[in-house]
């Protein structure tokens, strides 16, 4: 618990950054790029579990496990995905939405 | 004791059919015969061991003849009481066709492999053979009404198969296809009348459908049914389905196309066991049909099995084709064994109907097999099926000749052949029970004897055509079979039938009554003497008959245009009048709807196509907006 | 922070992008602290701050030109996308606020120590989290053994290329 600090405004920033997270994914145009935007996503969803944990339940330790299984899942996603874009890149030679659209119909 | 291994006998052959059936590419001609003859042969010597043990050790008991469970496993569980089983049942009456089955069988892949020599698909050939093998036994030794039913259809199937062996032949498929429909046709009210006796007996075990107390008390629960007890409705309903496997009028018009299939199939299914499934049927159930509203079922089968064997013998004096005049005249003795269970009674002596049908059933299908073997032996060498092309064969093939005489002589009923001893005891039960029964069948009597020799003489001495290449004797494999048939057929007349087979399954005895038994010889030889004047030289005295018959021989000749009958209600009435406008409406409103919602996707999808754009963005964009929305209609549906 | 994000998701070049990806983690990582999750701020420093952007960096040169300015998005997406996350971030915040939390004050709470995450990650009874736990390792396998999986048949084809 933060003295002078609400659960509020945590929560507020946590949210604003989720949602900056989606618009950063819906308009990136780079892989990469977008991939940063689920980081930020993932970043405020494990924000958010801890602060429930520190200032609802400050007895239990469910939130703040829970934040490590995020960090431990976004590290293995971003590793797997990064193998998969560098892969199409060699095989494309391009990262942008718009040219790996090959697969569609 | 432990008769588990009686379930080897129709495993083997099933056995037999799966792996000649797998191996359809890879074993060649002669192995496979060897392999489907050997496979057989252990099950035949099995099947003899069981008889004969059933028979003389532990069948018996207290002078009675048990039904024997050797092997009985719940297949599928319905309720307490009702529940299919799979099992061996061992009775008298299974008990003879153990040793009819397997032996003809027998015998009849030993003469195949003769008979089918370079024919295409011979290891088929053994395969469907066997299968059929496996599916007739299974039926002798059915425990319940529902595994007969299913060994049933699984002897139809094979049946359609063997029929229509020479594929590429059009009338070989039709005449399969025809056989498999009509017995089809019939095994539905097969099925209706199962359905209703376990709907009121609440079982489809023999041992208790069989049982007098049962019956007894089934009489007294169920309802009338046009002023008939419901059970004999339902007994009618199953003797149809038997009627239609053993080709009883009016759904034998398959039974004559069967003979498209291979010579050696016909004498096996068409002639010693699959069409006397039917008999088997009633004998199966026979104090059911005896017991309920006096007999009335069983003088349905008395009925149509008289008129039967006197429709088709008319037949049979007109056909040319050799395997079709046997055709009709199995049908007409088929038609004897129904008579015969017809006229029966139940208990002692009264027995002597059911007793003689079965014998009938014995002794028939060993001369029928030798006619059909011996007429098969007969086409190998002529290369044709029909009389015109032959004549004095008894030259160049003496076994087949001596062989086709002792059988022929056995169906006419002459001693000391075993014909004449069949014969007569159905003729017996015939004259005690039924006075009109007796007269047809004793007319019939005579009818046989002279067909049979008609066949006989016009075959083995007429006047020899013009043979492009000379007949000549049948190989050994085929010639075999034919020795041990007519050895049967000489001596299984003396078989004392009564020792072992009655409804209520005690011993009885019964005697020749040799008053009957000289008219019926008298008539025998009046045939074969008429025969004899007519067919032995050729001479246009049948032609003349032939003319002051006129209309009746067409009539006759074309069996009296049943087949046409069938033709005209199917084709014009149904086809015409009913599947048409059916036809129509499902052409143009079931189809015209469906095409239409078909259309209908088609065009939408083209259209939203686009939406797809495959863009995990876009379809991000439009989840958050999809949450969002659901969002704002939670909100508002909560607050206002 | 939220700056800094904003930042991240806007810049036109990629690498200034990812550094302010890592000022964000760190302030993220800055929050853990000031609620005394020691551990898992010193998690969230070194898988985040210390490897992951670590591996964006090393993929980007990789990839990229780093200087390339990333192309934008059409301006309809970017106004769509805007409202859209806007109207997300009204609607939560007027939910959050709106919504009475039933804070626990202060002093009522006890420290949380690694060695109690440490004891919690492997119990097995009431409170235990064994099974999650065994999840993610396997998890992780997966995704190392996918991840050489995908660059080995690559290598293969590029040699077959040749």
């Amino acid at each position: 618990m933060i003295s002078g600090i609400s659960i509020y405004e945590i929560l507020t920033v946590s949210t604003i950054i989720f949602f900056i997270g989606i618009y950063g994914f819906v308009t990136r145009k780079n892989l990469i790029a977008m991939l940063m935007s689920i980081e930020l996503i993932l970043n405020s969803a494990a924000l958010n579990f801890v602060i429930f944990n520190k200032y609802l339940f400050p007895n239990e330790l469910g939130g703040a496990i829970f934040s490590i299984f995020i960090i431990a899942v976004a590290a293995a996603e971003t590793a797997l995905a990064l193998a998969i874009i560098i892969n199409l890149y060699r095989l494309m030679m391009s990262l942008k939405t718009d040219d790996l659209e090959t697969m569609k119909y | 004791m432990d008769l588990t291994y009686t379930v080897l006998i129709p495993l083997i052959p099933l056995f037999m059919f799966l792996f000649l059936g797998l191996n359809y590419k890879r074993i060649k001609e002669p192995l496979s015969g060897y392999i489907g003859t050997a496979g057989l042969l252990i099950t035949a010597l099995l099947s003899f061991y069981t008889a004969y043990q059933y028979f003389f050790n532990y069948g018996k008991v207290d002078e009675v003849y048990q039904k024997i469970y050797a092997f009985n496993t719940v297949w599928i569980h319905f309720t307490e009481s009702l529940h299919i089983d799979m099992g061996v049942l061992l009775d008298p009456i299974s008990a003879v066709m153990l040793i009819v089955v397997p032996l003809i069988s027998l015998m009849v892949h030993l003469y195949s492999i003769g008979y089918m020599h370079k024919e295409p698909g011979f290891t088929r050939f053994y395969a469907y053979l066997s299968l059929f093998t496996f599916s007739m036994l299974g039926l002798v030794l059915a425990t319940n009404l529902f595994q007969i039913y299913i060994f049933w259809e699984l002897v139809g199937v094979s049946s359609y198969l063997l029929i229509g062996y020479y594929y590429e032949k059009p009338s070989a498929i039709l005449a399969a296809k025809k056989a498999f429909i009509v017995t089809r046709f019939a095994d539905f009210g097969f099925l209706v009348g199962i359905l209703m006796i376990s709907y009121y007996a609440q079982t489809f075990d023999f041992k208790i459908l069989n049982d007098l107390d049962f019956i007894n008390n089934l009489k007294m629960q169920t309802g009338i049914f046009m002023g008939l007890s419901v059970i004999t409705v339902a007994l009618v309903l199953i003797f149809i389905g038997g009627a239609g496997k053993s080709a009883m009028f009016p759904l034998h018009i398959w039974l004559p196309d069967a003979m498209e299939g291979p010579t050696p199939v016909s004498a096996l299914i068409h002639a010693a066991t699959m069409v006397v499934a039917g008999v088997y049927l009633v004998a199966r159930l026979f104090p059911m049909f005896y017991f309920f509203d006096d007999g009335f079922a069983l003088h349905v089968v008395a009925w149509t099995g008289a008129f039967t064997t006197f429709f088709a013998a008319i037949i049979a004096f007109t056909q040319y084709d050799i395997k079709r005049v046997l055709a009709f005249s199995t049908m007409s003795q088929i038609g004897y064994m129904m008579l015969a269970l017809g006229v029966s009674g139940y208990g002692g002596h009264e027995g002597l109907g059911f007793m003689a049908g079965i014998f009938h059933l014995f002794t028939h299908a060993m001369f029928k097999a030798l006619l059909f073997l011996g007429a098969g032996a007969i086409i190998h060498a002529v290369h044709s099926n029909y009389m015109q092309d032959m004549g004095g064969l008894r030259k160049y093939m003496p076994i087949t000749h001596i062989t086709f005489l002792i059988a022929a002589l056995a169906i006419s009923g002459i001693p000391p052949f075993a014909g004449f001893f069949s014969k007569d005891e159905i003729l017996a039960a015939a004259f005690e029970h039924n006075f009109p029964v007796f007269v047809i069948g004793y007319i019939v009597a005579g009818m046989t004897a002279f067909y049979m020799f008609r066949l006989y003489f016009r075959i083995f001495w007429w006047n020899e055509p013009d043979y492009k290449h000379k007949p000549h004797e049948a190989p050994k494999a085929m010639t075999i079979p034919l020795l041990i048939l007519a050895f049967m057929s000489i001596f299984s007349g003396f078989i004392p039938f009564d020792e072992f087979v009655s409804p209520d399954n005690k011993p009885f005895h019964s005697h020749i009554d040799w008053t009957l038994a000289g008219l019926s010889i008298g008539i025998g030889v009046l045939g074969i003497l008429a025969a004899l004047l007519f067919y032995k030289k050729e001479k246009d005295l049948s032609q003349r008959f032939r003319y002051a018959f006129g209309d009746f021989y067409k009539w006759t000749f074309n069996k009296f245009y049943i087949d046409d009958i069938y033709f005209f209600v199917t084709k014009t009435i149904i086809f015409k009048y009913v599947s048409s406008p059916f036809a129509w409406f499902d052409r143009h409103v079931v189809d015209g709807t469906m095409n239409g919602i078909g259309n209908g996707t088609v065009w939408i999808s083209t259209k939203i196509k686009k939406l797809q754009s495959g863009r995990v963005q876009d379809y991000a964009m439009f989840f958050v907006s999809g949450v969002l929305i659901l969002i704002l209609i939670v909100w508002f549906s909560i607050n206002y | 922070m939220i700056v800094f994000a904003a930042m991240a998701v806007s810049n036109k070049n990629i690498m200034r992008s990812i550094i302010y990806l890592l000022f964000v983690l760190i302030g993220m990582a800055a929050i853990y602290f000031m609620i005394e999750f020691y551990f898992l701020g010193a998690v969230q420093l070194t898988v985040y701050a210390g490897g992951i952007i670590v591996l964006y960096v090393n993929s980007i040169m990789l990839v990229e030109k780093i200087n390339n300015p990333l192309p934008s998005a059409a301006l309809w997406r970017r106004m769509l996308a805007g409202f859209l996350s806007s109207l997300g971030i009204v609607l939560t915040l007027f939910a959050i606020w709106s919504y009475d939390f039933a804070v626990v004050p202060a002093n009522q709470a006890k420290e949380i120590e690694i060695h109690d995450i440490g004891i919690a990650l492997l119990a097995y009874g009431n409170h235990g989290y064994i099974l999650p736990f065994e999840v993610i390792s396997i998890l992780l396998l997966a995704a190392m053994v996918g991840a050489i999986v995908i660059a080995k048949t690559n290598k293969h084809n590029e040699i077959a290329n040749k």
